[in-house]
């Protein structure tokens, strides 16, 4: 099980020629993904081996699913293209795009946004901005190291990569069943809401992080949620108590998200949804540890 | 980016949304020379990104050229709320007859971009939302569509204006878009648009907001800014490093934003015990940190006087700690003796074993090498506290 991915998932990388596509191209494949080609229309007929592996590149996402059945894309293509990237995997209707690249315009995202929705939202989309999704011993779609942690019952969200790699450290004697990373930009495909509501759904997830940051109004909304619709622990962390305030949106800003969307505010309402809130990623791991032992 | 009122207005004007006339001046003589150009009575309005300048004493209206140089010569210097005004604009007089408000912005938790609209311009935006919600029409903006003209037109009604007017304002709204729209903005703010008179729609005060992630697109942009900005600030910047100055002892140097979000915290609670000691900055020397851009962040950290000691925390994901660690020592051999200031180590994840045992090996007398966040954010703290 796990979510979103898994053992049965087949992999291509869009931008996987490039030299971060092919640093974490060679990473995934020693994590043991199945990593099954790449898409890159200028190098397209050619074969690029990894660790041993032939990988054979294609013109376009869609022919790359049908010579191999891939369904999921990782996509490591510059900022530029990345827009056309996602619309190329949303095009293919492939089920899952996870977009790794960070400092997308974001009217690039939300175009892409907005297109899916157009499209029927066949494909789920992960990040941008983000580290991607690991299933520990089945699959790893992004850059999340393979080996800080293994396979077990705790289910892992946050908009913060390196904090999911912490969160993980602390937790890797329990283990993790997905981690997933849904990316640190004002518009991102998968949320919060959508990672809980599928842990809820997983039989091997028993318990669930999440993390959260300043800005926006994600983890408010991932309060509520948890409230009416999850059933399992959930405990939670958030970063930025005494980060500054953020750049200045204009006055308007605020009203639209109908929060200060400050760290307090946002801790203030999972307690009031009955989630524990650590101070720390250390204490957050303590409390995830004793929510863990009661079960 | 967020521009300066007088930059919104040039922007305006190119994109053919109705302004008055507007020129800036960085002394008294310039704002008098300007008065004279323009013609008429002018108002003078200091450039400061902060709200509530008009209470501040920072916009006045002159009727003569020796007012508007009276005026000019009392604004420029004055600190609004701390930002000292080093330039006004000397805009032309308008004769109000109403006063309306539209804003065009991203809507993260809609994932789309909506537009905020009302026929009840002349108070605070806020004060209407709370007071009058169902005065502030929101209405949502398709990203790939935009705002047509018959968009226009309905976002106009929604927010309470007659066939009429709507008709007047709509196309306005529509040029606004495109400002929006192909220059990346991520805010679009008229605060007031005005009927004049006259009968004309006028933009008279902007604010705007670029994406800098969409700067690549954008190089023709002069980068001409007359915002304070802090000189490590500066410094950092131009080594491409994401830093943000704060007002405590501690600096902190770590990768990826939410780490290093989460290290000044813990570094804050750490150093309730002991004197109250707090973070120095917030730096993120990014996912896949080399050695040079640790040994750049430091060189950055180790100038802020304010700084007694140094946090380094990483999680080697893409980073690897062995460039960190190296990073470190580059840095410390470029200083030479006059390091001075101790720096607390906590490594972990990607080549954590050999970026140990370099800094064990390098046994450098300032560096601390500790296990765990909590314990080195302790121990850093401690040492600012000496």
């Amino acid at each position: 099980m796990a979510i979103f991915l898994d053992e049965n998932s087949k992999i291509i990388v869009q931008g996987m020629t490039g030299a971060e596509g092919m640093k974490h191209t060679t990473r995934m494949l020693k994590g043991g993904s199945n990593i099954v080609g790449g898409v890159n229309p200028r190098k397209a007929g050619e074969t690029v081996n990894v660790e041993g592996k032939d990988l054979p590149v294609f013109g376009t996402v869609a022919e790359a699913m049908a010579a191999t059945g891939a369904n999921v894309s990782v996509i490591f293509v510059p900022p530029a293209f990345a827009k056309s990237a996602l619309i190329e995997a949303i095009d293919a209707e492939i089920p899952l795009a996870v977009a790794i690249t960070e400092g997308i315009p974001v009217h690039d995202s939300a175009e892409a946004w907005q297109y899916n929705l157009n499209h029927g939202s066949k494909t789920r989309l992960i990040g941008p901005n983000c580290p991607g999704i690991i299933s520990p011993g089945k699959s790893n779609a992004g850059i999340t190291p393979w080996d800080i942690a293994g396979f077990g019952p705790i289910g892992l969200v946050s908009k913060s990569g390196t904090l999911t790699y912490q969160m993980m450290f602390e937790l890797r004697d329990i283990g993790i069943s997905t981690a997933i990373g849904i990316g640190g930009d004002p518009v991102i495909g998968t949320t919060h809401i959508d990672a809980l509501a599928a842990f809820e759904a997983d039989p091997e997830t028993k318990a669930i992080v999440l993390i959260g940051e300043i800005g926006g109004d994600s983890e408010e909304k991932a309060a509520a949620y948890i409230k009416a619709n999850v059933t399992k622990p959930v405990v939670a962390y958030v970063a930025g108590f005494t980060a500054p305030e953020g750049k200045t949106m204009g006055h308007a800003g605020a009203i639209v998200s109908g929060s200060a969307g400050t760290a307090q505010a946002k801790k203030e309402a999972f307690e009031a949804a009955g989630v524990k809130v650590g101070k720390t990623p250390s204490e957050t791991a303590k409390l995830m540890r004793e929510v863990y032992a009661a079960l | 980016m967020d521009l300066f009122e007088y930059q919104a207005r040039d922007l305006f004007e190119a994109y053919g949304v109705p302004v008055l006339q507007g020129l800036i001046a960085d002394t008294p003589e310039e704002a008098e020379a300007a008065a004279a150009k323009i013609g008429g009575v002018v108002v003078v309005k200091a450039q400061v990104q902060v709200g509530g300048r008009g209470k501040a004493g920072g916009v006045k209206v002159a009727k003569t050229v020796a007012e508007a140089r009276a005026h000019a010569e009392n604004i420029l210097g004055l600190d609004i709320k701390g930002h000292v005004v080093k330039r006004v604009m000397i805009a032309q007089g308008a004769s109000i007859a109403s006063e309306f408000y539209f804003s065009i912005l991203l809507d993260r938790s809609n994932r789309t971009f909506l537009a905020l609209c009302s026929v009840e311009g002349g108070m605070e935006i806020e004060q209407l939302a709370v007071e009058r919600p169902e005065a502030l029409a929101k209405v949502a903006v398709d990203a790939i569509e935009g705002i047509d003209l018959n968009k226009a037109l309905a976002i106009a009604k929604a927010g309470g204006f007659n066939d009429e007017l709507a008709a007047k304002v709509a196309p306005v709204f529509v040029s606004l878009w495109n400002v929006f729209k192909k220059e990346d903005a991520t805010l679009v703010e008229v605060n007031p648009l005005v009927l004049d008179e006259s009968g004309n729609i006028l933009a008279l005060d902007g604010k705007v907001t670029y994406d800098d992630n969409a700067e690549f697109r954008h190089t023709d942009r002069e980068h001409v800014s007359i915002a304070k900005v802090d000189p490590l600030e500066a410094k950092a910047k131009a080594l491409d490093l994401n830093y943000v100055k704060l007002d405590g002892s501690v600096g902190v140097i770590g990768n990826g934003a939410g780490l290093v979000m989460s290290t000044l915290d813990v570094v804050a609670y750490a150093g309730e015990k002991h004197g109250g000691v707090k973070p120095a900055n917030f730096l993120d020397i990014g996912g896949g940190a080399s050695a040079e851009v640790m040994a750049n962040g430091l060189d950055v950290i180790l100038g802020d006087e304010q700084v007694k000691s140094v946090f380094v925390n990483v999680f080697g994901g893409i980073t690897a700690c062995d460039a960190v660690a190296n990073g470190i020592v580059g840095a410390l051999n470029t200083l030479g003796d006059s390091a001075s200031k101790p720096l607390v180590v906590r490594l972990d994840g990607n080549n954590v074993v050999e970026g140990r045992r370099i800094l064990a090996e390098y046994n450098h007398p300032l560096v601390t090498v500790v296990e765990t966040m909590d314990e080195a954010a302790d121990k850093a703290a401690e040492l600012a506290n000496r």
